[in-house]
């Protein structure tokens, strides 16, 4: 390959991404899964609100412990757990590129913190809404 | 008697003393040594490193690490619930390498509850007010004094108190 041609494949690549990237950038196939779940659960169903998230975030349940508690006002700093001090990576993939990945570890710490929080399950719209919310925090 | 013959018994009857000694050190709750085995493990240390410091298995006994690991669900008053595979995994590596000098038939889920923690941190040596601490918060903080702690170091020199 030449030099000339290199370049213009580099150049109509990062074009490509360029055009990609704001479309992509709150897409998450985990997100789309659950958006599934919800559908078949749900027939009335419409879309995840971020707005509703935020909410989420900052609800405390009967312990008064809420995802802000450790998470921090905001998804994007480094969060400290409520009991133990320990340092928690931001949850924002905005941030860290590691969240929102792995859709097992996921549904573990869902399971854990809405018991904590919440002292109940999530349903999957709260799923998804605090992903829509999350992802959204740039 | 001759003379070598009461310096052996002596002998013996000194080291005798000594190993019941060292048997009922701590009341038989003492940690292990090592207090970290020398082999780490990927899900203890990601599954138990995720909200505290991932304790070294020697800090307890096989009995109470059981416990531990069987509470999860209501792990100190926190969901820490497993998949029963990592539960399994990680129980057997904290079983493998629990305390070899625990001879107590005890078996407490708190580290802090074991006596030779409580002997090593008592009053007289540690004021109470320093747990109390912001950046401390609690005796179970290992590593907010102990630096080294997630590498299993506990050595009183290396021991720096924060403000």
């Amino acid at each position: 390959m030449t030099n000339f041609r290199k370049t213009t494949t580099l150049l109509a690549s990062l074009a490509a991404l360029t055009i990609a990237l704001p479309l992509a950038a709150n897409a998450n196939p985990i997100l789309d899964s659950y958006k599934a779940q919800a559908k078949t659960e749900n027939t009335a169903f419409k879309d995840f609100s971020a707005e509703a998230g935020k909410k989420l975030y900052t609800t405390q349940g009967p312990n008064q412990l809420s995802c802000a508690s450790c998470h921090s006002d905001s998804p994007k700093n480094v969060g400290k757990h409520a009991k133990t001090n320990k340092a928690i990576d931001p949850l924002a993939p905005s941030v860290n590129a590691q969240r929102f990945t792995d859709a097992a570890k996921m549904e573990k710490w869902f399971k854990r913190n809405c018991n904590d929080a919440l002292a109940r399950a999530c349903t999957t719209q709260e799923k998804g809404d605090f992903m829509a919310y999350v992802l959204s925090v740039k | 008697m001759t003379l070598r013959t009461f310096w052996r018994l002596a002998a013996t009857a000194a080291l005798a003393a000594t190993a019941f000694t060292a048997h009922a050190k701590y009341n038989g709750e003492n940690r292990g040594k090592p207090v970290m085995p020398a082999q780490s493990h990927a899900q203890w240390a990601a599954e138990c490193g995720s909200c505290h410091l991932a304790f070294p298995p020697g800090l307890l006994p096989a009995a109470s690490w059981k416990k531990v690991m069987t509470g999860l669900d209501k792990h100190f008053d926190t969901d820490a619930s497993l998949s029963p595979a990592d539960n399994q995994a990680i129980t057997d590596y904290l079983v493998k390498h629990a305390s070899n000098r625990w001879t107590a038939n005890t078996a407490p889920i708190k580290i802090t509850d074991g006596e030779w923690f409580k002997t090593k941190h008592r009053a007289s040596e540690i004021d109470p007010a320093v747990w109390k601490r912001a950046s401390v918060k609690s005796p179970s903080n290992c590593i907010a004094c102990h630096r080294a702690a997630d590498k299993g170091e506990f050595d009183d020199d290396t021991v720096r108190i924060p403000k």
